[in-house]
């Protein structure tokens, strides 16, 4: 009844293309938005800007990175952590090495170098596709990991490899506190995700299904192939650059290249699994629940066992679950989350007389 | 020169280890076109359930700890377990994914993964075991008195093991009927279950044999370093021999695996210090890597034509 768009007539193309054409949608994303701009800063509290929102948001981001790479151009991608450390690592040191550096700046051209080794790593995509290119992208996992541990200049030769991420300043207002960082990396991920979502309506990004649904008709259509392949490896990983950056500059504040690891890259894999594939509000809905379960878990165990919970049992029950979920969410749902909330919608639309 | 050939021969031995991974990997792409990322899950598993009865059997039948029966007892309840792990994966994993694209079933496999260490750990708990074999790991001595070169019993055994393994598997996929039906199930699901082949049987059958596998491999492996968590490792190593030999051939996995083992320790040995070391883990990727961008469907693999 509150969600229908009859009366809502599109009188131009422009209104016919617009990211959000039915008006509830327009306005229930605004909402959410000043919920999460204003609202959120005034009612959370520390741990839950700390520990929860912020690295929902990052890994958000991080997932709309992979979702880009194996969800639109449909090249799967086990290294996306290391493209994250690429990020990190490459913030640091334009900001350590190049005197006044905006933080911004610094971010982006992090991000720029994640792109570049990105890109590098895709290259074999040109040739093998499928799991060979799963089990070669491990070898940027390995491979970039090992780099910065055993290169010290990465790190301002630090000899343990770990990196102390600088103040975050901008325009001379420094981001210290919780809510500050909170509303920075919302700012940036809000930004990015806009742009990811009309990058996806765009040529690039129908050129990227193209070539998921079948290369070589792909191919035969006049699309590059190679072209299409490259961009999505080069913004993918640039995705995942900012999101290695924030996860350094407002998550963590100090971080070690072995925390880039190959369990992270797969964690971002259940994301997009769980979230769905192929969907930029899945990316959120999935790195939600990834970041949420094994709070709620150990709530609940906390309250079933108390005090005498046996040791190790958490973990375990974690990674079965982990591991169920996704066998379950694969077969009964496989566009995840994302898909659920859109069969929502379309029951919203007619409720509540549904035929 | 000695040396040079100590750490050839160390490699290549190592190799033969990987390569008994990589074989559970092939078996199964081979018969059901699944690229079972959960293999390493499935040699902790094993390893871990063979230690497991191993300890809790003399307790439970008053055998005497560590001797033979309890021994070959805890060998065949294991197996057992592969086998119906194998049934249930199976039946609760691959049979709602059939005629799925490769990559959704490889993603189950990832979560296979998770499932199974989480499994394995919660039953046996996660320590460290210690597993004998009963042969020792020291230098046999006419090799080192002839040839100064240092080559292990252990290693030798584990070589020849599979071997044996890899020879009878080859034969099983050529010349009986179940191999066939094997074959045909792995070119095509669909086709092969219109002509009346059983699927969940073929599929059954391959993880029984995959498992086995897997125990053995865990069995080899966990007696060389002891059964931990870091066995499920060991399909990370297995991956790049199987890109290298071709993902569809038992012999490639074999040659594959002697090629990643030798280069591997040689390039530790002698490019490592050069670069601060430490390139094993990676190095057996780019080689693979740089291998594929010649030749995509590797040393032994079958060439795949697209059509629209």
């Amino acid at each position: 009844m509150l969600y229908r768009e009859a009366g809502q007539f599109k009188a131009s193309y422009q209104e016919d293309q617009q990211i959000f054409p039915i008006r509830q949608d327009r306005m229930g994303f605004a909402a959410i938005l000043a919920f999460f701009f204003l609202v959120v800063p005034m009612i959370a509290d520390q741990y839950w800007l700390q520990a929860i929102l912020i690295p929902v948001l990052i890994f958000s981001l991080a997932a709309i990175g992979l979702n880009i790479l194996t969800g639109y151009a449909g090249q799967l991608s086990l290294g996306s952590a290391a493209f994250m450390a690429v990020g990190a690592f490459g913030a640091y040191n334009f900001m350590l090495r190049i005197d006044g550096m905006p933080f911004i700046v610094g971010v982006v051209l992090g991000g720029l170098c994640a792109a570049a080794v990105g890109v590098a790593f895709g290259l074999p995509s040109l040739r093998i596709k499928g799991f060979y290119l799963a089990v070669a992208t491990l070898a940027a996992q390995f491979f970039i990991v090992w780099a910065l541990v055993k290169f010290p200049w990465f790190s301002n030769n630090a000899s343990s490899g770990v990196i102390t991420a600088q103040r975050v300043e901008i325009l001379g207002y420094a981001f210290d506190t919780p809510v500050s960082k909170y509303l920075l990396t919302l700012a940036i991920v809000a930004v990015l995700a806009l742009l990811a979502k009309n990058l996806v309506r765009s040529t690039t990004g129908r050129s990227w299904m193209a070539v998921r649904d079948m290369d070589v008709a792909a191919e035969v259509i006049g699309i590059r192939p190679m072209h299409a392949k490259l961009t999505a490896f080069a913004v993918s990983s640039f995705y995942c650059g900012v999101a290695g950056a924030l996860y350094a500059y407002t998550y963590l504040g100090t971080v070690e290249p072995e925390g880039f690891s190959l369990d992270l890259s797969f964690k971002i894999l259940f994301m997009i699994i769980i979230g769905g594939v192929g969907s930029i509000m899945g990316s959120f809905l999935g790195a939600a629940f990834i970041v949420l379960l094994p709070i709620f878990l150990n709530v609940v165990m906390h309250s079933a066992f108390g005090g005498s919970m046996p040791a190790g049992l958490g973990s375990n029950l974690e990674l079965i679950i982990f591991g169920g979920l996704i066998i379950f969410f694969l077969i009964v749902e496989p566009h995840g989350l994302a898909r659920l909330w859109q069969l929502g919608k379309e029951k919203l639309r007619l409720w509540p007389f549904p035929h | 020169m000695s040396f040079f050939f100590e750490v050839l021969i160390g490699g290549l031995l190592s190799g033969v280890l990987y390569a008994l991974v990589a074989l559970g990997f092939v078996l199964i792409y081979k018969a059901s076109g699944v690229f079972n990322f959960a293999q390493g899950a499935m040699v902790f598993f094993a390893a871990l359930t063979f230690v497991g009865f191993q300890q809790v059997l003399p307790g439970w039948t008053g055998l005497e700890a560590g001797g033979r029966t309890v021994f070959w007892l805890a060998f065949v309840l294991a197996l057992a377990s592969m086998v119906v792990l194998g049934i249930l994966t199976e039946k609760v994993v691959l049979r709602p994914l059939v005629n799925q694209p490769h990559i959704t079933l490889f993603m189950a496999t990832i979560g296979l993964t998770f499932l199974v260490e989480g499994i394995a750990q919660a039953i046996w708990g996660a320590n460290v075991h210690g597993l004998d074999l009963g042969i020792a790991d020291e230098p046999i001595e006419w090799v080192m008195d002839s040839a100064d070169i240092i080559v292990s019993k252990f290693d030798v055994f584990a070589a020849t093991l599979a071997g044996a393994l890899v020879a009878s598997l080859a034969l099983f996929f050529q010349y009986t009927k179940v191999g066939r039906a094997l074959r045909a199930v792995a070119d095509d699901h669909q086709a092969a279950l219109s002509i009346g082949i059983p699927l969940q049987h073929i599929w059954a059958i391959v993880w029984a044999v995959a498992g086995f596998v897997a125990l053995v491999a865990g069995l080899i492996w966990g007696a060389r370093s002891g059964v931990q968590f870091a066995l499920t490792f060991t399909a990370l190593k297995a991956l790049p021999v199987l890109i290298l030999g071709g993902f569809t051939s038992v012999p490639g996995a074999i040659v594959g695996g002697l090629i990643i083992g030798a280069s591997e320790k040689l390039a530790e040995v002698y490019v490592g210090p050069m670069v601060g070391g430490g390139i094993e883990g990676w190095f057996p990727y780019v080689l693979a890597l740089g291998f594929l961008l010649v030749r995509p469907e590797g040393l032994f693999g079958e060439k795949h034509i697209d059509r629209v």
